[in-house]
């Protein structure tokens, strides 16, 4: 376990930032901003122009830390408390998930709460659930 | 201008993750440690962002179409079924193990940490296994049917 501080200030403004983004593809595309809707269209895309704006939204996501390491002289902290096992098996399991559930944090916790979707607040709120208690169980009962 | 406009709504949305620290596994996932070491930082991640999104949506879907499209694609579904709980309750077991979520991970790319690099395939993986389940479950259905 890592000990992070609390940064209210920073967080707020990324959050802001985020709610944003979310606003500004809305204004201009007329879509959800949703990582996992966005991820799996790459994948599998109707036509080289659906193509098109997901990978220039992810190359500009990419692109994010590089400006903030340019603003501040500091790229933004990764720290990894967990094995590379678990990021892996923890990744297969939240690309089932989002899939069968139809979306994530970015799309149903931002975008469909704004939205005051039913589905995506039942969504939200059910992942946010089992996420406490993963934790819990991996940290406190598991004592990894 | 399209393709100009949407990546810097990507840097706009990479920027964000990066200065709340959800590109941070450790921070998120003591946002989820309250009986240990606790950070509630992301709950004001989540905040910002909902007031942001509901008061710009508001504006933005009273307009007749968007900038670049002819119509806005929403989401019309209201039923709440098996899959989206389920699925749901299985993302949220993976973000726990991780500490990544989609949205954090995509944007933490650009810092070049192969731990990210790690997570990101995994997820491709997952998404894909997914995708042939339900396209597996499709075609038994159709068999099935006729």
């Amino acid at each position: 376990m890592i000990e992070t501080a609390f940064t209210p200030v920073q967080s707020l403004a990324g959050g802001a930032l985020i709610g944003t983004a979310s606003v500004l593809l809305m204004l201009t595309l007329g879509r959800v901003m949703g990582a996992t809707g966005v991820l799996a269209g790459v994948i599998r895309p109707n036509n080289l122009s659906d193509a098109a704006w997901r990978i220039a939204l992810l190359l500009g996501m990419a692109t994010g830390p590089l400006i903030v390491m340019a603003v501040t002289g500091q790229m933004p902290a990764v720290q990894v408390p967990v094995s590379t096992a678990a990021l892996i098996v923890g990744g297969i399991i939240v690309g089932i998930g989002v899939t069968y559930g139809s979306g994530c944090t970015s799309g149903h916790g931002v975008c469909g709460m704004a939205r005051l979707s039913p589905r995506s607040i039942v969504a939200t709120f059910t992942f946010m659930a089992t996420t406490f208690a993963t934790v819990y169980v991996v940290r406190h009962i598991l004592g990894a | 201008m399209r393709l100009l406009s949407t990546y810097l709504i990507g840097v706009i949305f990479g920027v964000g993750i990066s200065i709340s620290g959800m590109a941070n596994p450790a921070k998120v996932l003591n946002f989820f440690d309250v009986a240990g070491t606790f950070d509630p930082s992301l709950i004001l991640v989540m905040a910002s962002a909902f007031v942001t999104a509901f008061v710009g949506f508001r504006l933005v879907l009273g307009r007749k179409a968007p900038i670049f499209e002819d119509g806005f694609k929403l989401p019309t579904r209201r039923d709440i079924d098996v899959r989206l709980v389920g699925g749901s309750a299985v993302f949220g077991i993976g973000w726990g193990i991780s500490g990544f979520c989609p949205g954090g991970a995509l944007p933490a790319l650009g810092t070049g940490r192969i731990e990210v690099f790690y997570f990101v395939g995994a997820l491709l993986a997952g998404i894909a296994i997914a995708n042939f389940l339900q396209g597996f479950a499709g075609r038994t259905r159709s068999f099935v049917r006729a």
